[in-house]
């Protein structure tokens, strides 16, 4: 067994129990720490990702118990590219709050890592009530996250977004536990195995716990119509809390994936393609019902929140298409779309300091110091999210038209995807322009921008850049790791051969 | 004894899913909880009932399934602390907004 599988998981665990530890202890010192520990997990992260690139599905028994009897965490290359893309958000998530917005509450950073211990745990775990624990964490800490700083509407917002999850996660407990009953294991690969072989009178009970779980990972995903409480989480709290959260929907949207994938892929026999049917219409409709929501924000960090589920939606459409070409598409947008859309908002935070009580509102407002720079940053993600050439969105969604090429739904997919594209481009240039040039002289004075806060931003959009100068290996990544999920024989055969060995090693 | 669970089961969802959609914070809280319990037992009942079988593997003697009582616990301890955040969190919302609705606002009726 490579203990590199789990320390992604062991590290932010560590470090937030060190930082509670030190809650007492100068701002400085538990900002470094956090910091210090966010940097780390990404050369971690990156380790992961060359070994298993290299040496294929690493598979690590907990407690040396073998699978299916014990937990296991699997890190396959779709569990290791969604660990790197956290990491490298987290590591410009934190340097950006370690300039002030964290100063709010004291346990930011605690609760912080704790997320990011969610988030790995949900993406490196193989077995689904573990799963089910793994986004408890990742929930929680995301509760305190959201209210962090306080405020009236984040309140609301956020007793919302509580709530909400708690059905949900009442919804996933009864999904799991059917499916225990009827199959008698928890183990995602043993699952996939038995699902393939399960008696016909079963058949009606594993379908309705197949598709609660499907409706909870899209709750998760923000899949219309369980896109609703998105915009109001997301447009209320603060800026770095939202541009992490960028990831969160993600979160669903790699569930979603991993089961249509693996449980209910084309091996699943009578349940093949059981999400077929659901899938891409519902993907669609998130895509339509979000631009208009980008439309018609009255305020800056509102239209991001809608923009993540523009996002959310486009890449539930990749995932809908299926096959290997599609998935290959839709985790190369995912990767685009999570540093796009955080970007967004951290500009966001930056625009609401500058331009004083106007905050980010989109009015006229107080004419910006620096508004060359200011808005030079806004043109470069502005043109990230939206997908336009020459940065990483038109890539991204140039590959998922690719691959709906010659399907049957595929006026439907261009159809949506272009004109919502158009739409939100000009909902995008009217933002700018009213941040920008409408200048109202009554309004309150703006306060002179720190420069530095717009480093984080500028490092995603970097990223971005990287992704197209490197669109080759990138893709080529992409395309493996669609590969691999396309034909799940390996990842059943990397965690069930403990059981044909007869133990484990 | 399936059927009594079965119906115990239905009625503790069926009441918690009423409460949770109801416009208070209290009542929802309340709800939401009832719906934690229900899930705590389908749960557990998902290993079989079965009375006076130990969870032990012994030659010739049935045994019970430990699994899901390990998910029970697990699941109980979870539901017990989101639902004191959940209590928590409504508490500061009636004090933010100034009454208990959902939406941090009455409505005419």
């Amino acid at each position: 067994m490579n203990h590199l599988v789990i320390a992604p998981l062991l590290l932010p665990l560590l470090a937030g129990t060190a930082l509670l530890l030190l809650r007492s202890s100068d701002t400085p010192v538990r900002r470094s720490l956090s910091i210090l520990a966010t940097l780390v997990l990404v050369g971690l992260s990156l380790a992961l990702l060359l070994h298993v690139a290299e040496h294929g599905v690493q598979v690590y028994q907990l407690g040396n118990w073998i699978a299916p009897f014990g937990i296991v965490l699997v890190a396959d290359r779709l569990a290791v590219i969604m660990v790197l893309i956290t990491s490298v958000l987290a590591a410009c998530v934190v340097v950006y709050a370690a300039r002030g917005s964290d100063h709010a509450g004291r346990y930011f950073h605690i609760l912080f890592q704790m997320q990011l211990f969610g988030l790995n745990g949900a993406f490196l775990t193989g077995d689904l009530f573990n799963l089910f624990v793994f986004f408890e964490v990742l929930l929680i800490a995301s509760y305190g996250l959201l209210l962090h700083g306080g405020g009236r509407k984040r309140t609301r917002a956020g007793l919302h977004y509580v709530v909400l999850n708690l059905v949900g996660s009442t919804l996933f407990l009864f999904a799991v536990g059917t499916l225990y009953g009827v199959l008698g294991t928890l183990n995602m690969a043993d699952l996939a195995q038995r699902l393939s072989a399960v008696p016909p009178e079963d058949l009606g009970v594993v379908r309705a716990a197949g598709l609660l779980l499907f409706g909870v990972f899209a709750l998760k995903a923000a899949l219309a119509p369980l896109h609703l409480w998105l915009p109001g989480a997301y447009g209320h709290t603060s800026a770095p809390v939202a541009a992490m959260f960028a990831i969160m929907t993600k979160v669903g949207a790699y569930a979603i994936l991993r089961v249509h994938s693996l449980m209910f892929g084309p091996d699943a026999g009578p349940l093949a393609g059981l999400l077929d049917t659901w899938l891409l219409p519902l993907a669609l409709l998130t895509v339509v019902a979000g631009t208009f929501g980008v439309l018609a924000s009255r305020r800056l960090s509102e239209q991001a929140a809608y923009l993540v589920i523009v996002s959310a939606g486009t890449l539930l459409t990749a995932f809908g298409l299926g096959g290997a070409e599609a998935f290959a598409a839709g985790l190369y947008y995912l990767t685009h779309t999570t540093f796009a859309a955080a970007a967004l908002f951290l500009l966001a935070g930056v625009l609401g300091d500058v331009r004083g009580a106007t905050q980010d509102r989109l009015v006229a407002g107080p004419a910006l110091p620096s508004s060359q720079l200011l808005g030079g940053v806004f043109l470069l993600i502005a043109l990230a999210v939206s997908g336009m050439p020459p940065l990483s969105g038109f890539i991204g969604k140039w590959l998922i038209l690719q691959a709906s090429l010659g399907q049957p739904d595929m006026l439907w997919v261009f159809g949506v995807l272009l004109v919502t594209s158009l739409l939100g481009i000009m909902a995008l240039a009217r933002s700018g322009s009213r941040l920008f040039f409408k200048i109202d002289e009554t309004a309150s004075a703006s306060v002179p921008p720190r420069i530095g806060d717009l480093g984080a931003p500028l490092a995603l959009v970097i990223a971005g850049i990287a992704m197209v100068i490197y669109a080759g290996p990138a893709y080529e990544f992409a395309q493996a790791t669609a590969d691999q999920l396309a034909q799940p024989g390996g990842y059943l055969a990397a965690v069930l051969q403990s059981v044909a060995a007869g133990g484990a090693q | 004894m399936e059927a009594l669970i079965a119906i115990v089961i239905g009625v503790l969802t069926a009441c918690g899913v009423y409460l949770a959609l109801r416009g208070r914070t209290f009542p929802m809280v309340l709800g939401l909880t009832l719906m934690s319990y229900a899930v705590n037992l389908f749960l557990f009942v998902m290993g079989r009932l079965a009375i006076g079988t130990p969870p032990i593997i012994r030659e010739g003697a049935t045994y019970a399934d430990p699994l899901p009582q390990a998910l029970v616990l697990t699941a109980i301890v979870i539901s017990f602390g989101m639902t004191a955040f959940v209590v928590i969190l409504a508490l500061r919302a009636r004090a933010e907004l100034g009454n208990d609705h959902v939406d941090g606002e009455e409505y005419p009726r």
